[in-house]
């Protein structure tokens, strides 16, 4: 820990579409503690510079994936961007990829469709246990679906993601990573009733495999390779129902 | 303004609310449920939740001493019938959760696992990791979706509750992205908007926790209940405040001074236990009102070391071993490295209390009905006399569970048996007068006051005055000091004028919910004069059962302070005791 001052530039985009006709960059200068993230900054700017600044925050501790914004130029969950890993000016944006709502808040009504859309919920063809017993899941069933439960929705993946920015029909990386969660879930049948949207032209298909969704996810959910498992599981699965062989869980 | 019509609105879309809207919309496909949120149902703060949720479990546990931890735990303020109701459908909801999806850590043997929490005989506290309350809010959140009967409001800031003969009818709410406001009608209203620990200056609460719910029906004349009943945590980071699980020491952390003595074995909770080998119910795991009032002596006794963010103890998890801590810790072993800058696997982490959780909240009984017909309440926002004077950690998760089931099935039955009742003309003009009023506010001149300076003096009373030790001097200077600030709040300018995601007139409604529940923690803080769980008086050091064991019940005066009545608390079979956390019980 560290009292240390440190004085930022912050270049923030601003946005009111009640009367701008494009956004515009406005320059704060703020006296910072060594040790804050670029978020305690921008709180700074909305309690001390300027009270109309528009963004997103709750948590600050990197769970409820609120504050992605773009910093520099990358997408960043801003309550865990250090300033001490930053220059002295930082420029900070709206994730890239989504219409910009007001400022630093993007519209994310898109992907919120998208997390719709890949049934992301335990599917049963056969009865669950009886109210009282659980499922058996040994921890190494567990750890197969583990790391991707921990997305936090926090879109910075969709900022990345180069093919979400040529096609926005693409399902992109958080929702195909929930999905696959799912399928993965040995409590989960419905990798079949999943199958028709992720094998869909705008499913797994359409990742280009850049990996720049795991690049930046604060979570360490690795977007890419689930996707690269979808796809070979969705081959097997589009086989297995061609051939008439039941089943259709591993 | 916009009209919805729905059989049941929930207002807050986190563990409670998700868990409420599921239940109705199971029960019955053709009940529209309104599900109104000011953050993505995900943004909630449930997510920030870490430890787990108790629940009886193993073969060795009973209903009985989970019974017997609440109510002792809660030092005897707890209703009972309310208890003992939760640790009975516990179980059941937390299996459903496991049905459902939540990836609960488990054993080898694929069972559920348990840990051992404070103030626990026995270990019952299901846990998903160190992120349980983020898997239950992704959980219930991604479950929701397959309900086409629940219809979400996200990002829609609830004004004000309508309410008319007596009965809730609706609520006003704000769409962030448009300025528009909607008034949503509704026989039932379950209010789930959770705690207000933005009333403090060091919370491990988001910036989202602003007592909204409770300050709507606090508004709308319902009581607020044993408001002076507020949870330090003893162990957050220094600085951001941000939570370190019980459950570091539930899996053996220690408690150490700055001489590296283990300080809680002189506050009733020793004698030492070994290192590495934590014993159930004392030491480290003494509830959490206890140890937090242990440091507060420690600090007076100059045995804590001093930090740039106050003083810290230690909480040393070496001795786990790495192993366990990436496996059972792993989200809080990387904020304290990211933010104090400790690697909890090679050193001691600084910590110190953290207001973290009310006791109090709106007035309800055991099904979430409040005083006021149609007006439902759940999860933290409510106080349905579960908690009693100190909330035993992983209780409240599982309550957003329980209470949130009980309360939507009595809310069914309720809209179903109310329906329409009329009074559309005197329920538009409600609304708009709410409208008006939040108009009036965005224009209106003279910036006497701003809204940080104001909510900063605030915070500072309250921590200063309604921190862990109180007396009655304190006490009533914070009231007059909330009493003024209420005044001053009339010379704030919004200076932001925009329809669109405006955050600055957001702030300054928040701060007005700050502000009412903050005169009700200060109130009841002066006017119960007795030491008790989370309440401790420096002038009345003893629990008064005779005068005080009683609910507090603050009622809002338009211009004045609240007034303040008292209710029985219910005792079914545990009566009064003495709360024995040392070592030496049995």
């Amino acid at each position: 820990m560290s009292t240390r001052t440190r004085t930022l530039e912050l270049e923030i985009m601003r946005y009111d579409p009640e009367k701008d006709k494009q956004p515009w960059f406005q320059s704060y200068t703020v006296p910072c503690l060594e040790d804050w993230v670029i978020l305690d900054a921008i709180n700074y700017v909305k309690e001390n510079l300027d009270t109309t600044l528009a963004y997103r925050w709750s948590c600050h501790m990197m769970v409820c994936g609120s504050c992605g914004m773009m910093v520099n130029g990358e997408p960043s969950l801003t309550c865990k961007t250090f300033i001490r890993e930053l220059p002295d000016k930082v420029r900070i944006e709206p994730l890239e990829n989504f219409p910009i709502e007001r400022d630093l808040v993007v519209v994310l009504d898109d992907v919120i469709q998208k997390l719709h859309k890949v049934q992301p919920y335990i599917i049963r063809k056969d009865p669950p246990p009886a109210g009282d017993q659980e499922y058996i899941q040994t921890p190494g069933q567990l750890a197969i679906f583990k790391q991707l439960t921990m997305c936090i929705n926090c879109m910075c993946c969709y900022a990345a993601c180069p093919q979400y920015a040529l096609d926005r029909n693409f399902i992109g990386p958080a929702a195909l990573a929930l999905a696959h969660r799912y399928n993965r879930d040995n409590r989960d049948q419905g990798k079949s009733d999943r199958l028709d949207i992720l094998a869909d032209h705008d499913g797994v298909w359409d990742c280009s495999f850049v990996g720049a969704c795991s690049e930046v996810c604060p979570k360490h959910v690795d977007p890419a390779a689930a996707i690269q498992q979808m796809k070979i599981d969705g081959a097997v699965e589009f086989w297995k129902q061609k051939m008439g062989i039941p089943g259709g869980k591993p | 303004m916009e009209h919805i019509k729905a059989d049941v609105v929930i207002v807050g879309a986190g563990g409670a609310g998700l868990r409420a809207a599921i239940a109705v919309a199971e029960a019955d496909p053709k009940l529209k449920v309104a599900l109104v949120s000011k953050v993505y149902p995900m943004r909630s703060h449930t997510c920030a939740a870490e430890g787990g949720a108790a629940g009886v479990k193993g073969a060795d546990d009973s209903l009985e001493m989970h019974f017997n931890d609440t109510v002792g735990g809660g030092d005897w303020l707890c209703d009972q019938d309310v208890v003992e109701d939760f640790v009975q459908r516990a179980p059941r909801e937390l299996m459903q959760l496991e049905h459902w999806g939540c990836p609960w850590s488990r054993e080898d043997d694929g069972s559920v696992a348990v840990r051992a929490f404070g103030g626990m005989k026995k270990k019952r506290t299901w846990y998903a990791a160190d992120k349980s309350g983020f898997h239950i809010l992704h959980t219930l959140f991604q479950t929701s979706l397959q309900f086409p009967s629940i219809n979400r409001y996200d990002e829609y800031f609830a004004l004000d509750l309508l309410h008319l003969d007596g009965r809730c009818r609706g609520v006003v709410a704000m769409e962030m992205r448009s300025g528009r406001f909607f008034q949503f009608d509704a026989p039932a209203v379950i209010v789930a908007t959770g705690g207000a620990g933005q009333v403090f200056p060091f919370t491990t609460n988001g910036a989202i926790k602003t007592g909204d719910g409770m300050a709507m029906a606090y508004r709308a004349g319902v009581p607020l209940k044993d408001m002076e009943f507020v949870q330090y945590h003893p162990t957050g980071l220094p600085g951001t405040g941000i939570l370190l699980t019980e459950g570091c020491r539930g899996e053996g952390g220690i408690l150490v001074n700055k001489h590296g003595y283990r300080y809680l074995q002189d506050y009733g909770m020793g004698p030492e236990t070994p290192v590495g080998h934590p014993v159930l119910k004392t030491m480290e795991l003494g509830p959490r009102d206890r140890l937090s009032q242990a440091f507060w002596h420690e600090q007076k006794k100059g045995n804590t070391i001093e930090t740039p963010w106050g003083d810290c103890v230690l909480l040393d998890m070496r001795h786990l071993g790495a192993k366990k801590i990436m496996e059972r810790l792993p989200l809080v072993q990387e904020l304290a490295h990211a933010y104090v800058g400790v690697d909890m696997i090679k050193d001691p982490v600084p910590v110190r209390p953290v207001v973290h959780f009310m006791m109090g909240g709106i007035d309800t009984n055991i099904n979430g009905e409040s005083p006021m017909p149609g007006l439902f309440a759940i999860g933290e926002t409510a106080c349905s006399g579960l908690h009693g004077a100190n909330r035993l950690g992983s209780n409240s998760l599982t309550d957003l569970l329980v209470s949130g089931k009980r309360c939507a099935d009595t809310a069914i039955a309720y809209a179903q048996k109310a329906g329409a009742s009329g009074g559309d003309e005197a329920l538009r003009a409600q609304a708009e007068a709410i409208v008006t009023g939040v108009r009036e506010l965005l224009q209106q001149g003279g910036a006497t006051e701003t809204i940080a300076g104001l909510r900063r003096e605030m915070r500072t009373i309250l921590e200063d005055c309604a921190g862990i030790y109180r007396d009655e001097a304190g006490t009533q200077m914070a009231c007059e000091k909330v009493a003024e600030f209420r005044q001053r709040y009339k010379g704030i300018e919004i200076n932001d004028k925009s329809n669109v995601f405006n955050t600055d007139l957001q702030s300054a409604l928040e701060l007005r919910n700050l502000l009412d529940v903050a005169e009700t923690i200060t109130e009841g803080s002066l006017q119960r004069r007795e030491s008790r769980g989370a309440h401790q008086r420096l002038d009345y050091t003893e629990r008064d059962d005779v005068n005080f064991l009683k609910h507090t019940l603050c009622y809002r005066q338009p211009d004045a302070r609240p007034r303040v009545e008292w209710s029985e608390v219910l005792i079914t079979r545990s009566q009064p005791g003495t709360r024995d956390y040392s070592g030496s019980k049995n």
